[in-house]
């Protein structure tokens, strides 16, 4: 079976696991939407102050909940041992984490995209005539947040006091593409909007490294 | 049993004494250097003398966390764990550089520029390291058996070690757009200044290279403990 | 300070993984054969450290294709061990092992669709249906029209009624049930048993042996960890006794196992008794 077609088939559990309690989901939602409205109240959200800190507040609300939503993507193969029957079926075991990234992958971008406009009227930010850049810039550092997140997820299922472990590992190293989505968004942003073909282009090569290091490596730590 | 135990002892130590006493008289002509065969620098005086072991122990620092990237990939291709001992022995020696880093830069901000703190490239990317490799040290205190503490450190701290040019480039390029004070800079850099320069982190690495025996030879005096705790219970 | 090269290097000889598993050519002691399919397995001097604590000491071991081997012995004895090692769930500390379909040697990759295991664990996801799960594996496995194949091993086993239900809901017979229909959904020349008994009802158990007898019939290998007297030990051929991670008594591909059986079930029920 083919990595692409076993991780499909994996990425279609998932979905359909997740879409049938939508519970992983709605909590997400939720507690990104608390995160961007207590930070709307540590400053005045006038026009120009909200384009200037609204981005990064975004990403970091995305970053946060993200380290938070990815526990459970190898939490939930702890219940009756599913990661051992996923290990005994003849597929490569990379197309366990590449299902699960996909899966995590659409996950969070479902999350930011439910959210984008909740973001738009509470902080008096114009979304629509730039949305399809919004949308590239929110993609790619998804991927990043996505990859990195679920290899690391699967390094804190197997230490003690997971649930602190995973923010701690995966921040530090998602400050890079907290930073270039930032920017990349407040150039978005900006009147007129302009696309930063630099920071894009380093989420790209970011995106390319992790994805590369997750398939060298990420099987290694399904192992028992 | 002890068939794997051989009959002849080495009697090479760890560290010999010719070798550390090199690396201090390094040390001493480094210091001698810096702080008073270097020319005063104009603007700032003589506080910009930190600046030699400020920079050189970035670039120590650095170097020791490619060493983690190399013990990291060098474990899951072998399996052997002196490569884990060599990666946590680099990793502890490089927080302590980048330790050294993070004081030395407000000690000279402060008298300079008034400010305790400045976001400046190097200072802000010494700090990611910092907190990436302490990351690193509280991940491998939480797992307990130690072939899977080194499998997962390995992959953590390949994925940390690839992140580091990426954080200096993403800090670099930031700075550029929004420019802040720079710790190292205002001033010229003389010829004597860059030898001394290099100097100090010849010495700062020779230090480098004696901690992490050190530390390598403690991780590895610890699995030999265990590994005889093993044989008894095998014999039992 | 003296640097030890004695001790370092006795560590990399006990820390260090000596040889990782692999192919390798069958013995020349090992009898082949055995209609239908059923994989051959050679365990040499296999080793199975978890931190401090062994639980696998050199063990060496020939099954031959068809055989239906019964492994007893106390909990912490290393039988879940041994049959991880089989699943390649997990690979020996030391030592290696081997699969052989009739003449020929087959690769690890091979082996893996060939093998249905029942665990400790159901091994079965909770928000799926029972029908979405068998789907979802077989879909795995690579087999062919994986709907129709999930809609047939739900027969045997008496839940088709219940196929669109979520395993949720499914008391731990029915658990245990669909994790073995899990199991036999890819026709597996090599079955591992964990004691799969466990949970079932008399009935079910009765089933089981039924199954198991009718699998060795057809020439599949079966190895299963077994705790006292059950029902599923009608069709045993062979049995090994495993005792703190080492083989202490084994009836051989010829001999009787009844012994070894009667044996395990004695202290079994003596320690039950003296407890």
């Amino acid at each position: 079976m083919t990595l692409a077609r076993a991780s499909g088939v994996i990425l279609a559990k998932e979905l359909r696991t997740e879409f049938r309690s939508r519970e992983l989901l709605g909590t997400t939602v939720v507690f990104v939407l608390i995160v961007i409205v207590l930070f709307s109240f540590t400053f005045n959200p006038t026009s120009s102050e909200s384009r200037r800190f609204g981005p990064g507040l975004l990403w970091l609300a995305f970053l946060f909940a993200g380290s938070l939503m990815l526990q459970s993507s190898f939490l939930r193969e702890q219940t009756n041992d599913t990661l051992a029957a996923l290990r005994l079926a003849p597929i490569d075991p990379f197309s366990i984490l590449a299902g699960k990234m996909a899966a995590n992958f659409l996950f969070l971008l479902l999350v930011e995209v439910i959210l984008l406009p909740v973001f738009a009227v509470l902080y008096n930010v114009a979304i629509l005539p730039v949305l399809g850049q919004l949308l590239l810039v929110l993609a790619l550092g998804t991927i990043g947040l996505a990859a990195t997140g679920t290899v690391f997820s699967a390094v804190a299922a197997q230490a003690r006091l997971r649930e602190l472990l995973l923010p701690l590992l995966l921040l530090p190293v998602l400050a890079p593409v907290l930073i270039a989505s930032t920017e990349a968004t407040i150039g978005v942003l900006r009147d007129p909007p302009e696309l930063s073909m630099v920071w894009l282009t380093f989420l790209a090569c970011f995106d390319v490294v992790f994805l590369t290091a997750a398939w060298m490596v990420g099987e290694y730590l399904l192992e028992e | 049993m002890g068939t794997e135990a051989q009959s002849e002892t080495s009697s090479r130590a760890v560290i010999s004494a010719p070798s550390v006493l090199a690396v201090f008289l390094l040390l001493a002509a480094a210091s001698y250097g810096a702080l008073i065969w270097a020319p005063t620098e104009n603007t700032m005086g003589l506080v910009q003398r930190i600046f030699y072991f400020h920079v050189s122990s970035a670039w120590t620092g650095f170097v020791s966390f490619i060493l983690v990237f190399v013990g990291s990939v060098a474990y899951l291709r072998t399996r052997a764990l002196k490569w884990d001992w060599l990666s946590v022995a680099s990793a502890e020696v490089g927080v302590a550089f980048f330790t050294i880093v993070l004081v030395t830069g407000p000690i000279w901000a402060k008298p300079v520029w008034g400010i305790w703190w400045t976001w400046d490239a190097r200072l802000t990317s010494s700090f990611l390291l910092w907190v990436l490799f302490v990351s690193y040290l509280v991940l491998r205190t939480l797992v307990d058996e130690p072939e899977r503490r080194a499998l997962v450190s390995a992959v953590f701290g390949i994925f940390a070690a690839l992140d580091i040019p990426l954080v200096y480039f993403s800090i670099w390029w930031f700075r550029t757009q929004h420019p802040q004070p720079v710790i190292g800079d205002g001033g010229s850099l003389d010829a004597r200044m860059g030898w001394v320069l290099l100097l100090c982190w010849a010495a700062t690495l020779g230090v480098m290279t004696v901690l992490i025996r050190l530390r390598y030879r403690l991780e590895a005096l610890r699995a030999e403990v265990d590994a005889y705790r093993m044989e008894a219970s095998r014999n039992a | 300070m003296r640097w030890s090269g004695v001790a370092q290097n006795n560590c990399y000889a006990i820390w260090s993984r000596a040889e990782p598993s692999r192919v390798s050519t069958p013995l020349a002691s090992s009898p082949k054969g055995g209609p239908g399919g059923g994989l051959q397995i050679q365990f040499s001097e296999v080793e199975k450290r978890y931190g401090m604590r062994l639980a696998l000491r050199g063990v060496s071991l020939a099954i031959a294709a068809g055989e239906c081997v019964a492994l007893v012995g106390h909990n912490g004895s290393g039988k879940t061990t041994l049959l991880k090692i089989a699943a390649q769930l997990t690979r020996p500390s030391r030592g290696r092992i081997a699969f052989d379909l009739g003449e020929n040697p087959i690769s690890l990759e091979e082996v893996k669709s060939r093998v249905g295991m029942v665990g400790h664990h159901t091994l079965l996801y909770e928000e799926l249906t029972a029908e979405e799960n068998l789907i979802f594996f077989a879909k795995l496995f690579g087999l062919e029209n994986p709907a129709e194949k999930a809609r047939q091993a739900l027969q045997p086993v008496g839940l088709a009624g219940r196929a669109t239900d979520l395993v949720r809901t499914f008391s731990r017979g029915m658990r245990q049930r669909l994790s073995i229909a899990r199991a036999l959904l890819a026709s597996p020349g090599l079955l591992l048993l964990d004691e799969a008994g466990t949970g079932l009802d008399p009935e079910g158990q009765h089933w089981l042996g039924a199954t198991i007898q009718r699998l060795r019939d057809s020439g599949c290998t079966i190895l299963m960890s077994t705790h006292g007297r059950n029902e599923t030990q009608g069709a045993v051929t062979r049995a090994i006794r495993l005792a703190g991670g080492k083989i202490t008594h084994d009836s051989g591909a010829t001999g009787n196992p009844r012994e070894i059986l009667v044996m395990a079930a004695v202290r079994e029920s003596g320690e039950e008794g003296a407890s």
